[in-house]
């Protein structure tokens, strides 16, 4: 499953990233807000739940290689943030959903992608 | 890799603007090296910690970086407050980080064991009022 199959069958939308780097695979879903423990924990190619929306995630994204970070709850996303995952080409998502929400869809997808 | 590379770097106090930078610039540095991507996880993990430490607790301070064939050596120096007790700092889940440092997402009191757990070896070298210098070997 890429970025793009998920973004049409879960409900969420592109807060920044460009049309073609929508195509990577999705290796995984990781869900915590505490930064040590996504930082050690996410791998290259997961969706990276989470509520927090300032430039340190932007930092974690890009050093994991994670496919892209979700934002749950329609969270406002800080604008230096959008513009750093711009600069550092960080795929950023949003969705109304919960982390919990998103965490089990997400789960059943790539199951069924499996 | 015959010869030694060797990078510094600035790591400004509470500037969360560029927090992590110093971390990200090695990972690129390792990759293009041919590093194992399993090393370069740990070296992330370990230089982003301490890279934050300085920033959140030791007022600031520096990188210095020496990357050989068969490791790494980072060492992350501040002259902030110092460790007054190094095997509570060491503990997980203890932390001093105050509240607006942990509405950001970090405090959680795991910075310490994560780069115990991913380095090869770590050395902390800590005074009370003098700073802080923690020294991460990750073997490639
Ligand atoms: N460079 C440093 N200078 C001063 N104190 C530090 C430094 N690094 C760590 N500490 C102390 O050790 C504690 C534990 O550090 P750590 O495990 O990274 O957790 P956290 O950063 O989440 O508080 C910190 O809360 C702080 O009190
Ligand atoms: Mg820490």
């Amino acid at each position: 499953m890429t970025i793009r199959d998920m973004i049409d069958k879960l409900d969420c939308s592109l807060a920044a990233g460009t049309e073609e780097m929508l195509d990577q695979e999705i290796t995984g879903v990781y869900c915590c807000d505490l930064l040590s423990h996504a930082m050690a924990k996410l791998d290259p190619g997961n969706v990276w739940i989470t509520i927090h929306t300032n430039l340190n995630v932007v930092a974690i994204a890009s050093l994991t290689n994670v496919a892209c970070v979700l934002v749950a709850e329609s969270i406002e996303i800080e604008e230096q943030t959008l513009a750093r995952a711009v600069e550092k080409q960080v795929v950023v998502l949003s969705s109304a959903k919960t982390a919990a929400e998103l965490s089990f869809e997400l789960f059943c997808l790539l199951r069924k992608a499996e | 890799m015959g010869q030694m590379i060797i990078r510094d770097f600035d790591i400004p106090a509470n500037d969360f603007s560029v927090a992590g930078e110093a971390s990200s610039t090695v990972r690129k540095l390792l990759s293009q090296l041919g590093v194992a991507p399993d090393r370069i996880k740990r070296t992330a993990i370990a230089m982003y910690e301490a890279e934050i430490n300085a920033v959140i607790h030791g007022r600031g301070g520096k990188a210095h970086v020496e990357i050989s064939g068969d490791k790494i050596i980072i060492e992350i120096s501040d002259e902030g407050p110092g460790i007054e007790d190094l095997e509570l700092a060491m503990q997980e889940g203890y932390s001093t980080a105050t509240d607006s440092i942990r509405e950001m997402g970090f405090g959680a009191g795991m910075g310490l064991p994560n780069i115990k757990k991913h380095a090869d070896e770590l050395v902390i070298k800590s005074e009370k009022d003098k700073g802080t210098v923690v020294t991460i070997t990750v073997n490639f």
